[in-house]
Order: C-alpha cells, then structure tokens, then sequence
C-alpha cells in the first residue's frame, strides 16, 4: 500500500486500483462473552488477488487475530469454503475483482463453528462417512499379487472419477436450504458418495444396502431438489442427475416396484 | 400389545426389516402432486370454455352431469369427481406438509437463508410452501362448495357465484396460489426425479411459459365470469339454457329449474 500505491500496467498508463471492505463475522464460541457482530476491514485490490490472498493480509497486517481456513490454496482441498456475500464459495477460487466494492463474509452455516470464518467441516464429513459407510465394500477375497488386476471399463473409470472430484468442502450443505432446516439431513456431499460407490464393479454392495443408509427422510426422499447444492458445486459436480437417479434407485427398490 | 408395536415404540422399527414406507410415501407425494396438475391444466381447460360463450360453458357442464349420456342431468357424477379429486388432495398435503418449515427455528432460518442466498430454486420453493399453505383453506372451501352444490355449476350459475355473491376475490386468490403452486411443483418434479431429462434452464423456461400462459387464461376466464355475473344481477339464480335446447329438448329446462 506504499511503493505500489499507483502500479503501471504494460502500456505505461498509472492506474488507480480501487478500495474493497470486506465485512467479516467476528463470532468466538469457546467466549461466552463473545457475541457475533460483522468488523470491517478495508484493502487495496490487486492484480489477480483472490478472497484468500485478501484474508491473509489483513490477518498478516490488520489483524492477526483473524481466524479462518486454508491448506492448499488452489482449490484441491476444499478448506477454505465460506459464505461470500451469503452464498458458498472457495476463497481461494473467488477473484477479488469480480467481488463488488464491499463485500460480506460468513462462516459456513450448518458445520461445527470454530471461530469467525473458521468451521469444522472435517468433523462432520467423517460422521457422515462413517453413516453411510463411504468406502469400498469389496469382496473378502485374498489378493494374488502374482495375477493381473481385475480390468474396468475406461468410461466407467471416467465416471467414477468425475464423482470423486469432491473435495468436501461443504458448499452444497451450506447452500442447501434442507440441511438448514433438518440437521441430520445427509445432504449432497454424501449422495454423490453413494452414487460413486454404487457405480463401482468392485463394491459389492446392492441397492437394497443402500435403502437402508439413504432410503429415508433424512435421506434422498428429503431433498426437496432445491438445487443449490449444483449452483454453488466449486468442483461442478452433477449433482442433481446423480441425486435424481439415486432418488428412482430407491423408490423402485424401497417400494418394492 | 403387538409384537410390531413393542419394536416400534423402542424406535427399532427399520433395525427389525425394511422400512417400505419412506419410498413409497415419497411416491404417494409425487404421484398425487403430478395429478393435481394435471388435474389443474384440465380444470382450467373446462371452465375456460366461457370464452366461447354460455353455450360452450353449459354443454360442457351438461357433459360432466351425464346429460348427453342418459338424457337428463345428474349433478352427483360431479360430485363423485370432486369427492376423488379432494381425497387426491388431503393425500398430498398430509404429505407435503412434512416438507414445511414447523417451528420457528426452521422459519428464521429458512427464510435467512432464502434472503442471503438470492437463489430462484431456493426461493420459488418457498412461494411453493406458502401457495399451498393457502391452498389448505381456499382449495378445501371450494372442493367443498363443489361437492355439495354440484348443480350450481353453470353459465349464469357461476357467474353469480363470481359477482352476486361476491366471490370474486376469493377465486381471484385461489386462482393465483394453485397457478404458482403447480407451476413450480411441476418443474420440481421434473428436476427431482430427472425426467423429462432437460436442462434445469430449459425446464425454467417452459414453467413459466407455462405459469403465464394458465395465469392469463385463467385470469381472462375470472373476467369472462365477473362480466356475465354484472349483467345477470337483476337474474341471480335464474340458470341457462341454450336456445336451441329450449326449443328441441324442453325437459333440460325442467331439469335445470329444480
């Protein structure tokens, strides 16, 4: 905010970058004497700054205080997602420039807050892991490492693959007004599991196995396909086909057609 | 006590066996949905006949009474109809009220969340919620009104309803909140359970085409009732009977005039 305060681009010409007030929900809950309230903090935009670079340096040099999440910073590891302006977004994928001049940020709603943009997506991702046991129920069978592997079909491999595109981000939780209102809701994070697991030869599990983890309320019959768990999708995951298909899946198979 | 009840007051119900109900209740809530819409778009169709004049609207009537089957008019064919419609009706909202906010919790939030989230699914489904809110009095007083005094169905009949007895607001309101009810749950079941299998965009496109085309029609339609219900005012309760009935079928006149 010194040197650089006027930057020239590469036609010579000064160029003034504008002022971005970020509004930040400030919230301790381990404080009982903390009560959420929104700070401001003002920044200079930059060249290809996104919301993260921004977070950091106003923790770096106006608030050290500051809590919020990050690891990878390039959208691999789904660390960073919170409300931006009351919709779920990466930071780390969310470009200061397209941001309007003032700006709020929220935690994700729904997960386990650990302080103002900080939440505990992990904690509750696991659970629901662990409920729908999202992994691979193979066959017990020895493996003979002297035969060559079982062969998958190219475009299923493909397909499995877009499906384990999820970095657990929690976006399409936050975004889902169902999961807002019914807490144990399985939301789309864990249906896009399902419907990896299920598209995989090597899982032995059969659609009646999955009535009993998602044939409920609090499974796919309780989405009301509000749809925002695809609009706000970082990764653009199917999520409505998947879900949709998930939904025929299990009304053929609960209501015994 | 039964051996089923004991389990199921230990909330061990879906340990003991599958649990057929949540599919199949999720079905019941669709199905019913679908054709209550459908239901709608022919409703709408019927009664619409006004447009074409008297004539259209009372043979169409006539039709449903069986007139042109049996020779004379019997009003409790409607009722029947109605009476299967309004079962159709309390299955789907004793359904769909599950998916209501109940509590204040849920209220706060759902509306925080529409509010922040600017997001058209997540807010069309709240006008979904509150339109069939509505339609649980407005929907049950007419389905009732219909079952009861089937023959009141007509050409002059109903138009006197709209203006005499100044039931004009309450179809107006009917008309709004079943249009927009249906309308979005008709694309929600597209997008719900993937067929038709078009883009969402295009889905959108076509309910409210839809959507306008039915409010429209149905609003011209109200108009074309009001209008005939003001210049019958001095009639109220006298029915109608095309001219060219009263020459060749003298009977409906007697039928109608009980």
């Amino acid at each position: 905010m010194s040197a650089d305060d006027n930057k020239e681009d590469i036609s010579g010409q000064s160029r003034q970058n504008r002022w971005l007030t970020f509004n930040v929900l400030r919230y301790n809950p381990s404080d009982p004497a903390s009560k959420p309230r929104l700070q401001a903090y003002k920044l200079e935009d930059a060249d290809s700054m996104t919301l993260f670079i921004a977070l950091n340096e106003i923790r770096e040099h106006q608030d050290p205080t500051l809590q919020f999440d990050f690891v990878c910073r390039a959208g691999i590891c789904g660390s960073c997602a919170m409300m931006v302006n009351g919709r779920p977004q990466l930071a780390c994928r969310t470009l200061t420039r397209n941001l309007p001049a003032e700006t709020t940020l929220a935690p994700l709603p729904f997960f386990e807050l650990i302080g103002d943009l900080s939440v505990n997506t992990g904690k509750w991702m696991r659970g629901m892991s662990e409920r729908l046991q999202a992994w691979l129920h193979g066959q017990e069978v020895e493996v003979d490492p002297r035969r060559i592997e079982e062969r998958m079909n190219p475009e299923l491999a493909e397909q499995i693959y877009e499906l384990d595109r999820c970095v657990e981000c929690g976006c399409c939780v936050a975004a889902c007004g169902t999961a807002q209102m019914r807490q144990d809701f399985v939301g789309a994070v864990g249906f896009g599991k399902i419907a990896r697991f299920r598209l995989d030869p090597r899982d032995v599990r059969q659609d009646d196995d999955y009535y009993e983890l998602i044939g409920d309320d609090t499974g796919v019959f309780g989405c009301m396909s509000l749809l925002a768990c695809q609009d706000v999708c970082p990764k653009s995951l199917p999520l409505q086909t998947q879900i949709a298909f998930l939904r025929r899946k299990m009304a053929v198979t609960g209501a015994g057609l | 006590m039964l051996y089923e009840t004991v389990i199921a007051q230990a909330g061990l119900a879906d340990k003991a066996g599958k649990n057929r109900w949540p599919a199949r209740l999720d079905i019941l809530q669709s199905s019913t949905g679908l054709f209550l819409a459908l239901f709608m778009w022919g409703h709408m169709a019927f009664v619409a006949s006004i447009l074409f004049g008297e004539s259209a609207m009372w043979a169409i009537t006539k039709f449903f009474e069986g007139y042109f089957v049996f020779g004379a008019s019997h009003p409790w064919l409607v009722s029947c109809v109605v009476g299967f419609v309004a079962l159709v009706f309390v299955v789907h909202a004793f359904l769909a009220v599950r998916k209501f906010p109940i509590n204040y919790r849920q209220f706060r939030i759902i509306f925080a969340h529409s509010r922040a989230m600017r997001h058209e699914d997540t807010t069309l489904w709240l006008w979904q919620a509150g339109t069939g809110f509505l339609l649980f009095f407005f929907a049950s007083a007419h389905l009732y009104q219909m079952f009861v005094w089937p023959q009141n169905i007509g050409p002059y009949a109903s138009s006197d309803r709209m203006w005499s007895d100044g039931l004009w607001p309450f179809y107006l309101t009917l008309l709004l909140a079943v249009e927009l009810h249906g309308g979005i749950g008709l694309y929600r079941l597209a997008v719900k359970w993937g067929w038709p299998n078009a883009s969402r965009e295009a889905l959108k496109i076509l309910k409210w085409v839809l959507t306008a085309f039915f409010l429209v029609l149905g609003l011209a339609t109200l108009g074309a009732y009001m209008k005939i219900g003001y210049a019958h005012r001095a009639h109220y309760g006298e029915r109608y009977t095309p001219d060219w009935v009263t020459e060749r079928l003298p009977d409906v006149q007697q039928e109608d005039a009980r």
